[in-house]
């Protein structure tokens, strides 16, 4: 098989290294100029790059099956090679929705077949994200796709027994829930978050409280049952506080944050443009301030995208009528380095954490988030953060087109992705799908 | 100005000039020949996706007052139905060529929408958009209330604002354009506002508007305000734990017999306002409603006067380059 | 002389007045004797003035004519017509607020109406008052009084009474400053006045066209 060295690159932000990746794992690491190299080695020049594990997604939102116009297993990996993860986790919101076996194996084959990163199903929580009745979660896991979280995001678990239940059933195969925490008798009509701008817009709010008070009840759940939970996008500072609060006392609780809600807030929406329209909504600048001290002290875990792609049809429309959500594969890492690396809130070994160590561990990914190390899986990401570009939805590989950032300047860029030791992408362009 | 989408971004010259501009228009309605050529060969279209027959009427009147041609074009409920899109029906228009486009929608944005998706160049009126804004609503009870204050001091309306007069507005403020509107206009023309309302039908988030907020409206007429405009309380409303009852409603928020024989008492100078239709016996009783203090019929006349002031201001000179000429 | 200059778009003319106060007056008072004479009298006579210059010409006109005839009321029988929503260019030049179109009690259906304005220029506006007037009522006669005639007409339109006849090139701009219409200071004995505006000849751009350069 083939062989990569990566010469002169900064591993998470630290003195430059070469790597030398043979046969999918990487054989060595060591000074610039120090390694041996097979006589057919493709050497890549990593000068000011920055090596990081392979970018792993909690949340992604594939489409497939059932909403192939806007997204595809395909299609969305392509994006997610793109934007340098190596690992996205599929939400189970497709139609029909992932909640029996048959559906989870099928997008785990899909992503096998497109071999541009790791596909693993989320399985639904319950039977058709109706929230009545559990789904069948220990044939979920014990399928080919080995699903081990569980959610029925888009929708929340509300009903108390429903959620307890679940938190104690996923404890059997060391599982975890996740919470897309919206009380949704407060959020009945909700288009956008409740405060200034909506009491203004005449828009039907979107209170924090439907938010914060599911976390409450849920993170109170998981101790009773002691169970791990892990709670979605969080978006609100009340979110934050709660959470912290949780970890304090030592309750098994994990949570993401997605990069539009550490960057973007509510004021956009005064602009109608649906492509603000995301659920949670973008809340105020309080709330953004909030969520990226949460990264730092750590209460937040993880950056999940919530790439949640549409088509033209349905994001173009009257605000009310439209779709909610946002592309995120493509633009994560920017975002993440504009709102933190940027603002000299956080270095890259804990961009590492948070986009790749950290998920892997929450979801027990014995070959990703590794440290970048000899032996380790060839799940490597190189990252230039020079560079600032105006964003282009257009030449996105998504089939999404709705990307919140369009003509905003983010900087950095993916330079290449290594998935399994095959460079999925290569100067920046996609190159070519691991074959199966 | 090119297109009126919102009150909140109307100037208060923009604000006079269209209110001067109605006065002329009002005067024109009382004359045999109740026409104007300004808009000979304009074309505006009505494009209703919400019933408003008084509005739709109202906007009609006016351009056919000013000699433009008229397209009723009513599209209920076809976007929401995943029908016509927003898109298409605007492109449909502009094929039409529309000069002008007065859109009601059920869903709040939707003219600012239009006017800015670059489907189409006409000029954009918001004839009332979901819970945000109906700004010829707002226009239409500035000029009332400066009428009122006209004849009150006995001198031209014309030219007049209206610094420190007192406007309480009642009801249900959550989700009514009018009172969104009428905030931010009463405020720029120099009035004070208080809202008076159950707290379940004021928005959260409101603390920086420029208004007061009671929550007792006989105390707030024994300030002998200049103006009560109550506010109509849809029907969906009743059922939504927004109040208990409807006669608890009343009660505490209604323009009652009782509070128009207070204000009599007191010889308050409060003119009653409405922007309709109205539910009588709910939100106003008919001995309101029937007063000489009503003022509710000169606002449908102001309606169609303010009307033609905002298509006149808006369709001339749309095709201006900056130039010298005069004489 | 101080003549306030027309906003800041005029950087390189001239101002030259051409009637003062006196003039004007003199000329107002010619016109009102025409008008008698033309009319054989005051009887069933409205002055309507043109918003905005034209009405306080009108209402001097009519003090002139109450002078003369005593029978002639000058309150009841003077108004003022404004032709903003009439004019042919409402789509090239951004409209101003109309002005109040003030008709006597007792209407013109009838009458001799006497328009006055402060400019005839190309005629159109004239044009517009006619419309203007068909739609307020049924005249017997109608007649028009400027202060002053410039010429370039482009309508087959003229005056039954001018003040001045004043031969003006295109390039020139004529006003008439009023004390009703213009309060701004101005110098004695042009409280009232016409001015002239033309271009300086030394305007670099008139200068490079004349020596025939191009850029």
């Amino acid at each position: 098989m083939s062989s990569f060295l990566i010469s002169t690159v900064s591993p998470e932000g630290s003195d430059p290294v070469d790597l030398l990746i043979v046969d999918g794992v990487i054989q060595a690491v060591g000074e610039p100029g120090s390694l041996e190299t097979p006589d057919d080695v493709t050497v890549v020049d990593g000068t000011g790059l920055i090596a990081l594990p392979g970018l792993v997604d909690m949340h992604t939102h594939l489409r497939q099956p059932g909403h192939e116009d806007a997204e595809t297993v395909d299609t969305g990996t392509r994006a997610a090679a793109k934007g340098g993860y190596t690992a996205v986790f599929a939400m189970a919101n497709s139609k029909p929705v992932a909640d029996t076996a048959g559906v989870v194996e099928q997008v785990w084959q899909l992503g096998q077949d497109a071999g541009w990163a790791d596909v693993h199903p989320v399985g639904a929580v319950t039977v058709g994200l109706e929230g009545q009745q559990l789904s069948e979660i220990r044939a979920m896991a014990e399928s080919r796709a080995q699903v081990r979280m569980f959610s029925d995001d888009g929708k929340c678990v509300h009903d108390p027994v429903l959620m307890r239940r679940a938190l104690e059933y996923v404890k059997s195969f060391d599982g975890l829930v996740a919470q897309h925490a919206q009380e949704p008798r407060l959020t009945e009509g909700a288009q956008m978050n409740e405060g200034v701008v909506s009491a203004e817009l005449g828009l039907t709010g979107w209170p924090a409280v439907a938010e914060e008070a599911i976390i409450a009840r849920d993170v109170l759940l998981a101790q009773h049952v002691n169970s791990r939970l892990h709670i979605c996008h969080l978006s609100t500072k009340g979110s934050v506080e709660i959470v912290r609060w949780a970890k304090e006392r030592g309750i098994n609780v994990t949570a993401e944050v997605t990069p539009h809600h550490l960057l973007l807030t509510e004021e956009l929406v005064r602009t109608f443009d649906p492509v603000y329209k995301v659920n949670p909504p973008l809340r105020t600048d309080e709330d953004v301030m909030a969520l990226r001290e949460a990264v730092v002290d750590g209460t937040i875990d993880v950056i999940g995208t919530d790439h949640a792609p549409h088509t033209i049809e349905d994001k173009e429309s009257e605000w009310s009528c439209a779709a909610m959500g946002m592309t995120g594969l493509e633009t994560a890492l920017s975002v993440v380095q504009k709102t933190l690396v940027d603002t000299g809130m956080i270095d890259w070994s804990t961009v590492a954490r948070i986009t790749s160590r950290r998920p892997s561990e929450i979801l027990r990914l014995r070959d990703q988030g590794g440290a970048l190390e000899a032996g380790a899986p060839a799940n490597i990401t190189l990252w230039n953060p020079a560079g600032e570009t105006p964003v282009n939805p257009e030449t996105h590989v998504s089939k999404g087109r709705n990307s919140p950032y369009k003509g905003m300047p983010l900087p950095g860029s993916v330079s290449a992705t290594f998935y399994r030791g095959h460079p999925v992408v290569l100067d920046g362009e996609l190159n070519s799908p691991l074959s199966s | 100005m090119k297109h009126l989408l919102t009150t909140a971004d109307l100037s208060y010259a923009d604000a006079l000039s269209i209110l001067d501009t109605a006065d002329q228009m009002a005067s024109v309605s009382s004359r045999s020949v109740k026409k104007l050529p300004a808009l000979r060969g304009r074309t505006v279209v009505n494009l209703f996706f919400e019933d408003s027959t008084r509005t739709r009427i109202s906007f009609e009147t006016a351009a056919k007052r000013l000699s433009a041609d008229v397209i009723n074009f009513s599209a209920k409920g076809s976007s929401v139905s995943k029908g016509e899109s927003l898109k298409d029906t605007a492109q449909t228009l502009m094929a039409m060529s529309a000069d002008a486009v007065v859109i009601r929608h059920g869903a709040s944005g939707a003219p600012q929408q239009l006017a800015s998706s670059g489907w189409i160049d006409a000029a954009v009126v918001n004839a009332g958009d979901g819970k945000h804004e109906h700004p010829t609503q707002a226009l239409l009870d500035a000029m009332t209330l400066r009428r009122v204050r006209a004849r009150r001091e006995d001198r031209p309306s014309t030219g007049m604002d209206l610094e420190g007069m007192h406007v309480v507005i009642v009801g249900d403020v959550l989700h009514s354009r009018v009172a969104r509107s009428n905030v931010w206009l009463l405020n720029t023309l120099g009035a004070r506002v208080t809202f008076v309302a159950p707290p379940t039908l004021l928005p959260v988030g409101m603390g920086h508007w420029p208004c007061e907020v009671s929550y007792d409206l006989d105390e707030v007429l024994a300030q002998r305000p200049d103006a009560v405009m109550m506010l109509r309380l849809q029907s969906e409303r009743m059922n939504a734990a927004f109040f208990p009852s409807e006669q608890e409603y009343t009660r505490a928020w209604g323009l009652t017999p009782e509070r128009v024989a207070a204000l009599d008492a007191m010889d308050a100078p409060t003119v009653i306002m409405h922007p309709g239709p109205m539910n009588r016996g709910l939100e106003i009783s008919s001995e309101a409603a029937d007063s000489p203090r009503s003022t509710v019929l000169a606002q449908v006349a102001n309606g169609v006067s303010v009307r033609m002031a905002v298509l006149f201001l808006l369709l001339s000179g749309d095709e201006s380059t900056p130039s010298l000429s005069d004489n | 002389m101080s003549v306030p200059e027309h906003g800041e778009s005029l950087p390189a003319t001239t101002s030259r007045v051409i009637l003062s106060t006196a003039d004007i007056d003199r000329a107002l008072t010619r016109i009102a004797h025409e008008i008698l004479e033309s009319n054989k009298g005051t009887a069933g006579l409205v002055i309507l003035g043109i918003a905005r210059r034209g009405y306080p010409l009108a209402q001097r006109l009519a003090a002139k004519l109450e002078q003369t005839d005593e029978s002639f009321d000058a309150r009841t029988s003077t108004g003022q017509l404004d032709i903003t929503m009439y004019r042919d260019d409402l789509r090239k030049n951004p409209a101003r607020t109309p002005q109040p179109t003030i008709i006597p009690d007792s209407g013109i259906d009838g009458r001799t109406v006497v328009l006055v304005d402060d400019v005839l220029f190309s005629g159109r506006t004239i044009r517009a008052a006619l419309d203007a007037l068909v739609d307020v009522g049924r005249p017997k006669v109608v007649r028009l009084a400027v202060l002053v005639d410039r010429g370039h007409r482009e309508l087959p339109i003229r005056a039954d009474h001018v003040g001045k006849n004043l031969p003006t090139s295109s390039q020139e701009k004529v006003r008439v400053l009023l004390r009703e219409s213009d309060p701004e200071e101005r110098a004695e004995n042009h409280e009232d006045c016409v001015v002239i505006d033309a271009p300086v000849a030394s305007d670099p751009d008139v200068a490079r066209a004349e020596k025939g350069v191009t850029s």
